[in-house]
């Protein structure tokens, strides 16, 4: 007989998952106010603000998860070791996950779904990224020499492994913003995407500006007030350009792509920024027990990616294929958004996703879909402005967007909010929230 | 915190040739005052307790919370050191009675210990019955301020007028005045109205258990120091302060295990976010503190509209705004308190800081009126406000160091006073047993010179 026959398993359905609410350090260029910040302060800073702002000091939460995309070997740890620092109880477990720049998303599926099975009743989900502080390695000759070394038995050995040391051995292996397989930097890859739908420079300019335009407007109506912690005297992001215009990102030189044709620019790119975000999820139990109303539902998340090393699909465009899954799955379509945020890692990136929905024979071959997915009306589109203003601290993205987008639907008071993050190796993360 | 052990001054006091150097010279010798301690004894020593008439419910009362206290009470003409001496002239008729004052103060002074305290007890000269007994009343103002500018090594006097009818609100405002909480507090007049509820049974080391305050500007200085004695006399705290300053505001809220509300006291719905806040994050809003506060010096004939504009409104008019949140029902609780930080300059006025001046005057008027207003004594709420003089801090470490030097000696105690010492005071005046005191100003300036 075995043993557990007629024993029942509790098995509870999924329950609902509450986004309480955000915190992120105002984001900065790099080598600006943060320069002397290491992902392990922005981190700790931004749990610290969202612990004062839920009055959580001494609580111990479900768990905390978080990552970094530029990380420090002696970071192995990051978020638990952030977590010590914090004023969260000291029992908090913690863990680090890395997923480019879906992790900070991806953090926050993993901490819902946690909660939706029960296994959790409250936990933060973050990132931290700081390009001004980026990890350098010994190079893999100097690092091979130094394992010899260790292996050496006799003192003639060591000398001889020493011997063995050439200047160019000691140039660190710094972090490059490129893929290992193609050996071309994430722009590049955008500048051939953008060629291939016809993305004109003009598009690209605008959506930068009306970037700027709205992430400054909800500064100037308090929209951040409780989303955002100053940080090292930066109060607004450093990247932010309120009075920037067409005309004057019309002026400036291509950066990504060659000749003719080239329309990316410093000012329709993100720039290399460094911030960390964090979000507060919990059960609606957990909520109503500290007196938290919940802002909005986390609903669903999808993660996809494509084949750009060999395939017919760009680095950046797996949110195309993550966003029909999920809609499928729960019966939507794009027109039952009331907020879409699509990452602006290049104004680029978000023109191409809109055009690949709009296109019917797109949708219809590599999508399987019957028809195009459909159009986004502009005035739903990252109305509080995005990674073009606010910048791209790459794992602290997704925090950012969470919360934000939470916010907008519980002000709103009702409806659906879309999420689509695009990542390095050809990955995309995509989420739906719902107003509560 | 630095700034509190900048006074160079002290530090030349505490070596043996600048102690020299001082007592050849006659300079000014400030003492290390006696501050609160929830461990610490009421009183360092014996109180001496002097009475008029055959008579005397206040000394009795008075009495009464020393015997629980385990303070000693000594007579008035022993000749053994003292901590305290108290005289209760509530019954006193015309000027042949003051003479009671010199007869029990007189012989004392000498041997009051440091950080001692002379407490005298009258009435409000308001309702005296004939003209000789409100001279006598008045006569009690003039004759206290005098000996709390005799008194040396920390000591301070201060008179406490207990208005007929008030006698059994007496408790929290004799214990404040006896305590280290009131270090920096001397030559004040206090006026226990009465008007509130009967005081229910405090418990003295957490007389604000329970209750959820507010505090405004709470990222630094003297907010947090209030912040933090409020917390630490039981209060939940939400902390308040812009938005730019969130980074040392969620330092605050952590330490104190409160929460932190970003928001700008300027802004329409400030009131309202406070109340929102308080109330579903906390469970309710009892305790108000309006600390907030910004200045933009410049003499009046280089002040700019913009300059006063600010000052006025976040200084005065956010507080008039978030009141009509704070103060309507479903707002701050019955048996609330609401405390103001006023300042020295709202009574002294002060040169190239006329719209500063005229801020915190405007809070002093607030206060008294809000203090008087039937509604809110009836729900049992009441307001108040502190003066702080000269407060070592951030802002006046940036005062250059002669302007500075001269504002911290002109006080009868000879330094500055500590945030602390305004937080003390504050935490004083929101607790429930002080319900009889509303509507009125406490200086904590060490009897400054200013203003006086």
């Amino acid at each position: 007989m075995p043993c557990c026959k007629g024993v029942a398993v509790s098995k509870s359905s999924p329950r609902r998952v509450a986004v309480l609410g955000g915190n992120r350090v105002p984001f900065a260029r790099s080598g600006g106010p943060y320069a002397k910040a290491t992902n392990a302060d922005l981190l700790t800073t931004t749990l610290d603000g969202l612990v004062a702002r839920f009055g959580l000091a001494g609580e111990r939460l479900g768990e905390v998860v978080a990552g970094a995309v530029l990380k420090h070997a002696r970071d192995w740890n990051l978020t638990r070791e952030c977590v010590l620092g914090t004023s969260l109880d000291a029992t908090t477990p913690a863990y680090d996950l890395q997923q480019a720049c879906g992790t900070g998303l991806e953090a926050a599926i993993l901490v819902a779904n946690k909660i939706a099975l029960g296994q959790i009743d409250s936990g933060i989900a973050g990132g931290t990224d700081t390009a001004s502080d980026p990890p350098m390695a010994l190079s893999d000759e100097l690092r091979a020499v130094l394992l010899r070394l260790n292996r050496a038995k006799s003192p003639m050995d060591r000398a001889k492994v020493i011997a063995s040391v050439r200047p160019g051995h000691l140039t660190p292996a710094v972090p490059q913003n490129v893929e290992p397989r193609t050996g071309m930097s994430m722009g590049e890859h955008m500048a051939v995407t953008a060629k291939e739908w016809g993305v004109t420079r003009e598009a690209q300019d605008e959506l930068a500006v009306a970037s700027h335009r709205n992430l400054a407007a909800a500064y100037d109506r308090g929209f951040f007030d409780d989303l955002v912690t100053p940080y090292l005297g930066l109060s607004r992001d450093g990247n932010l350009r309120p009075d920037t215009t067409v005309e004057k990102l019309a002026s400036l030189a291509p950066v990504f792509g060659r000749g003719e044709g080239a329309t990316m620019t410093a000012g329709n790119s993100t720039p290399l920024t460094d911030g960390a975000s964090a979000v507060l999820l919990s059960s609606a139990d957990w909520a109503a027990a500290h007196g938290i109303s919940p802002l909005a539902w986390f609903v669903d998340g999808q993660a996809a990616a494509v084949d750009y090393v060999n395939g017919a699909d760009g680095l950046l465009t797996a949110p195309i294929f993550a966003v029909p899954t999920l809609l499928a799955r729960h019966g939507l379509t794009l027109a039952d958004f009331d907020f879409v945020e699509i990452h602006e890692a290049f104004a680029s990136t978000v023109l191409v996703t809109l055009a690949a929905w709009e296109d019917e024979s797109f949708c219809r071959e590599r999508l399987g879909l019957p028809g195009a997915l459909g159009s986004i009306d502009r005035s739903k589109l990252n109305v509080n402005g995005s990674s073009l203003a606010a910048g791209h601290p790459f794992a602290a993205t997704g925090g950012r967007i969470v919360a934000s987008l939470a916010k907008m639907l519980h002000e709103k008071g009702s409806g659906l909010g879309l999420i689509s993050i695009c990542a390095a190796g050809g990955q995309g993360v995509v989420a739906i929230l719902e107003a509560a | 915190m630095g700034i509190l052990g900048s006074d160079p001054y002290a530090t030349l006091l505490a070596t043996p040739l600048g102690k020299r150097m001082v007592d050849s010279f006659g300079l000014p010798k400030p003492a290390t005052l006696r501050r609160y301690a929830v461990d610490a004894p009421l009183l360092d020593g014996p109180a001496l307790l002097g009475w008029l008439g055959d008579d005397h419910p206040i000394a009795d009362r008075i009495r009464a919370i020393l015997d629980v206290e385990g303070v000693e009470v000594g007579d008035p003409f022993d000749t053994l050191p003292a901590a305290a001496v108290i005289v209760d002239l509530s019954d006193i008729q015309g000027p042949a009675d003051l003479e009671r004052l010199r007869a029990v103060v007189a012989p004392s002074l000498k041997r009051l210990m440091s950080s001692g305290r002379v407490l005298v007890i009258g009435r409000p000269e308001a309702s005296a019955t004939s003209a000789a007994q409100a001279a006598a009343r008045r006569a009690l103002v003039g004759a206290t301020k005098s000996v709390a500018k005799e008194l040396r090594a920390g000591a301070t006097a201060n008179l406490l007028l207990v208005a007929e009818g008030a006698d059994d609100q007496i408790e929290a405002a004799v214990r404040f005045l006896l305590s280290g909480r009131s270090a920096y507090v001397s030559g004040q007049v206090i006026e226990v109205t009465g008007g509130g509820p009967a005081a229910e049974r405090t418990e003295w080391t957490q007389p604000l258990a329970g209750k959820v305050a507010v505090v405004t500007g709470a990222a630094r200085g003297i907010g947090a120091a209030i912040a933090e004695v409020l917390a630490r006399d039981g209060a939940s705290i939400v902390a308040v302060d812009v938005p730019a300053a969130g980074q040392a505001l969620a330092g605050v809220a952590n330490r104190l295990r409160g929460t932190a509300l970003q928001a700008d006291v300027t802004a329409p719905d400030a009131g309202e976010r406070i109340v929102d806040h308080a109330q579903l994050r906390h469970g309710g809003l009892d305790i108000v503190i309006h600390n907030a506060g910004i200045t933009r010096d410049k003499l009046l004939a280089n002040t700019d509209e913009a300059r006063w504009a600010s000052v006025i409104g976040v200084n005065l008019e956010s507080i008039l705004r978030m009141n009509d949140a704070i103060l309507r029902p479903g707002g701050v609780s019955d048996g609330g308190r609401m405390v103001l930080v006023s300042s020295i300059a709202g009574i002294a006025g002060n040169r190239g800081q006329t719209n500063y001046g005229a801020s915190k005057a405007g809070v002093i008027g607030l206060t008294q009126y809000l203090g008087r207003d039937r509604g809110l004594r009836a729900r049992g709420i009441t307001v108040n406000a502190v003066a702080p003089g000269f407060i070592e801090t951030e802002m006046t470490g940036a005062v250059p160091f002669a302007t500075r030097e001269i504002g911290r000696r002109l006080n009868s105690l000879q330094q500055g006073g500590r945030p602390v010492d305004v937080a003390e005071t504050i935490a004083w005046l929101s607790q429930d047993a002080n319900a009889g005191v509303s509507g009125q100003v406490v200086r904590v300036c060490g009897q400054s010179l200013i203003g006086a």
